[in-house]
């Protein structure tokens, strides 16, 4: 059986893709954007509903919509987008045919038929039991089964992603060792791995407990089970948008890594430190001892957190160091002001790293926090802090990448060049508010996954202050700006992807290759690698970074200490 | 040359820390460090903890625990379901029933007393919720969670659920008084 070798240039960027690769991230990501819109419409009538003022929906109906826009989101966009990053990840950057592209293809439909399988599940209303489906309450069979066709797939994907990589030694494609961004995306991929094992353990007997062949499933089990899936599957998300923000600090600026060493690392540590990290989700759990709590959550050493703190300063250092290199060299900040805001992939990164890391990343530390987890469990603070980790941090950077990939994977114009420069801002800005809000609320007590906060037809409501529905209410009309933030995304990506300009490049072909493509490699420097040479202040290289991470730093310190100090006023308990 | 190619460095790894990158990290590492030992001390110095004793039970037999206390400490019933109100004795066990879609019974507590609270699930997951104090604990069927508990302050609070219970979990609402200790 013949290979398929073909390859293409890409006039603009230099980069290489493989016919049967690019086909396959395409086709990917536009699966993932489709989820992306379904997810959207959703997310605007969960808002309306819980906007005390509006009320849009029934409970039925809301719990219904809330299952789903879960659902769409957090698994089947995020996911094909990953899995689309894969491939460009091993494939295009290391200029590599993909392994088995037919093989990618099962995984595709795979995934495909389980998403649309598990929806069905939730639409026919007998399934809105959340994305999470904590047992006792069941869902229809075919909510778990579809789950778990769409796990298989992506399971399938991510070998193929490793095939790749093996592809790509063997036929040294590449020389010496893989870039960052690919080593980030196998983290990203290992990962994976991992997540969809643990998936796998607690959603088939949980299918089986559906279909009456399993009599019996704990819930304290299932909890912990999902968990280990539930919150490596989030580690997925962190490896993989850091890796785009690496790839668009790369793209943008030409920036290199301060340090390989340091970098690949920090990726390490993501997979030594967060696979079984489920625990900070169980803090409020009986039946599970302290000791267990306090060294699952933390591994004695939160070397995961550190790991995202390394990154949160090598991404804007990077950038830095190029920017200096430029010549941006006057000050602390003349980098950053004359970076290019209006570049929306620009623009949309730089806003996920420091969403992610000031609103996702504070927040999740202090509530994964053993005891000041009471003062937040379940509370609507708990999806404050993952619309900041997950749509303003995975999901805003990779709106950012779609901006970079229209042109050179598509090969089509942007439709709307001025509506993108707008768009990571309103949806960027929109969703921080949305997060700081939900916050705000949980702060006072509002619920998460509750129709109504004023408890209609309950004997013994409670009434909230005031302060908690205007929390409630700003958070809803932020909320419609991400919406209409989001809506900017998928008109330009949509229309531009199906009706933008083709991009046309004269005398285009692709190009058959038998062997590895990279070109001979120069001879090695015969100084030892050094450092970055005399930019920056005080021995820096980086200083405006460094001045940011003190920054950022500072608020962790205080916003941390404020809510033990707040916690130490609620009632005693032991 | 960049991060999305191979480092044009064969042997990257001898490339010296920058100094930015070394104090960032021991700044980070040390703070990572301070958040760890915060829970431990907590233990020994906080008066906040989550109380560790649980115990697998059945529906029958906690609800049993809960009627008795029903019967013997029941002093008015509140609502035109009449769902009593309990006064327990102060530093008694106290059990708290949840269930679809309702709290039971409602318990009137001392201020400045020590109760061990019993709460479980007899049906699906529900979630305490003291407000406005906004205290949240996780409640599973089948584990009877012990939890001792000073109120501290005089007052009606609310306990709600905030674990989505079905349908009507927004119903899912009870309130808990908290009294001056009577004069004996
Ligand atoms: C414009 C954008 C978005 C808006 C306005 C929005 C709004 C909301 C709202 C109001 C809730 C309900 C919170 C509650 O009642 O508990 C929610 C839940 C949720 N959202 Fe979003 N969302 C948006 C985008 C996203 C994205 C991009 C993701 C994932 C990548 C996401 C993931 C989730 C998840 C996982 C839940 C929790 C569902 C559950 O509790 O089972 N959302 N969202
Ligand atoms: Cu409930
Ligand atoms: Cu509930």
């Amino acid at each position: 059986m013949a290979v398929n070798r073909n390859f293409r240039t890409c006039p603009s960027t230099g980069l290489v893709y493989h016919e049967p690769a690019e086909k396959l991230i395409r086709w990917n990501a536009v699966a993932g954007v489709v989820s992306l819109l379904v997810g959207g419409v959703l997310a605007l009538l969960v808002t309306l509903t819980r906007w005390p003022a509006v009320k849009l929906l029934p409970p039925d109906w809301f719990y219904l919509v809330l299952t789903a826009h879960g659902l769409d989101m957090l698994v089947f966009w995020i996911i094909f987008f990953e899995i689309a990053v894969l491939y460009f990840a091993a494939s295009t950057l290391l200029k590599c045919r993909l392994a088995t592209p037919k093989v990618a293809w099962v995984a595709f439909w795979l995934m495909i038929v389980g998403a649309i399988t598990n929806n069905i599940a939730v639409f026919k209303g007998d399934s809105s039991v959340m994305f999470t489906s904590y047992v006792p309450m069941g869902a229809h069979p075919l909510f778990y089964l579809g789950f778990i066709l769409f796990a298989v797939g992506a399971l399938v994907a991510c070998f193929v992603f490793f095939g790749t990589l093996v592809v790509g030694k063997a036929e040294k494609t590449y020389n010496g060792s893989i870039p960052l961004v690919t080593f980030g995306a196998v983290t990203a991929a290992i990962i994976a791995v991992f997540t969809i094992a643990a998936g796998a353990i607690i959603l088939i007997p949980t299918f089986l407990w559906s279909v009456g062949l399993v009599s019996h499933i704990d819930s304290l089990m299932y909890r912990t089970v999902w968990w280990a899936f539930g919150h490596s599957s989030q580690q997925i998300n962190v490896a993989a948008h850091v890796s785009v923000w690496y790839a668009i600090a790369a793209i943008v600026f030409g920036a290199k890594p301060m340090s390989e060493k340091v970098s690949r690392g920090a990726f390490v540590l993501y997979i030594l430190f967060l696979q079984l990290a489920s625990a900070h989700h169980l803090l409020a759990d009986p039946g599970l001892t302290s000791n267990w709590k306090i060294f699952n959550t933390s591994y004695a050493m939160y070397l995961a957190v550190l790991a995202s703190m390394v990154h949160g300063l090598t991404v804007p250092g990077a950038i830095e160091v190029a920017q200096r290199g430029k010549g941006f060299n006057k000050g602390l900040f003349e980098w950053l002001r004359k970076a290019p805001w209006g570049n929306p992939c620009f623009s949309g990164m730089f806003m996920s790293l420091v969403g992610f890391g000031f609103l996702g990343g504070i927040s999740g530390v202090m509530m994964g926090t053993e005891q000041l987890n009471l003062i937040i469990h379940n509370t609507i603070y708990v999806p404050g802090h993952f619309h900041a980790t997950v749509v303003v941090g995975t999901t805003l950077a990779f709106m950012a990448l779609t901006y970079f990939l229209i042109p050179t994977l598509f090969r089509r114009e942007l439709m709307f060049p001025g509506m993108a420069k707008w768009q990571t801002y309103v949806y960027g800005l929109g969703m921080m508010g949305f997060s700081v809000f939900m916050m705000g609320a949980g702060t006072l007590g509002v619920p998460r996954r509750h129709w109504d906060m004023a408890f209609s037809g309950a004997a013994l409501p409670h009434e909230f202050p005031g302060a908690a529905y205007l929390m409630m209410g700003l958070m809803a009309v932020s909320g419609v700006l991400a919406t209409v933030g989001g809506a900017m995304y998928l008109v330009n990506t949509v229309g531009s992807v199906f009706f933008g300009k083709k991009i046309v490049t004269p005398d285009f072909k692709r190009v058959p290759v038998r062997e590895g493509m990279a070109p001979a490699r120069p001879p090695e420097p015969a100084v030892a690698p050094a450092g970055h040479g005399a930019i920056g202040a005080g021995g820096f290289v980086a200083p405006g970074t460094f001045v940011l991470a003190m920054v950022f730093l500072t608020s962790f310190v205080l916003y941390y200490f404020v809510n033990w100090k707040y916690l130490s006023t609620v009632w005693p308990l032991k | 040359m960049s991060a999305i190619e191979p480092p044009a460095q064969r042997v990257w790894w001898k490339q010296p820390l920058d100094r930015v990158e070394g104090t960032w990290i021991v700044i980070a590492f040390a703070w990572c460090m301070v958040m760890f030992f915060m829970m431990p001390y907590w233990h020994v110095y906080g008066k906040q903890n989550l109380s560790n004793e649980a115990y697998r039970s059945s529906p029958e037999a906690f609800l049993a625990k809960a009627q008795a206390m029903v019967d013997k400490h029941t002093v008015r019933t509140v609502t035109e379901q009449n769902i009593p109100v309990v006064h327990p004795v102060p530093g008694a066990d106290v059990y708290l029933v949840a269930r679809l879609w309702q709290w039971w019974p409602v318990l009137e507590l001392e201020e400045g007393q020590t109760y061990r609270l019993h709460i479980m699930s007899t049906d699906w997951l529900h979630g305490f919720s003291l407000q406005p104090e906004n205290i949240n604990i996780q409640v599973h069927p089948g584990y009877e969670h012990v939890v001792t508990l000073t109120p501290t302050k005089e007052g009606t609070y609310s306990i709600i659920c905030n674990e989505y219970c079905g349908i009507n979990h927004h119903t899912m609402a009870s309130k808990l008084y908290v009294v001056k200790p009577k004069k004996s």
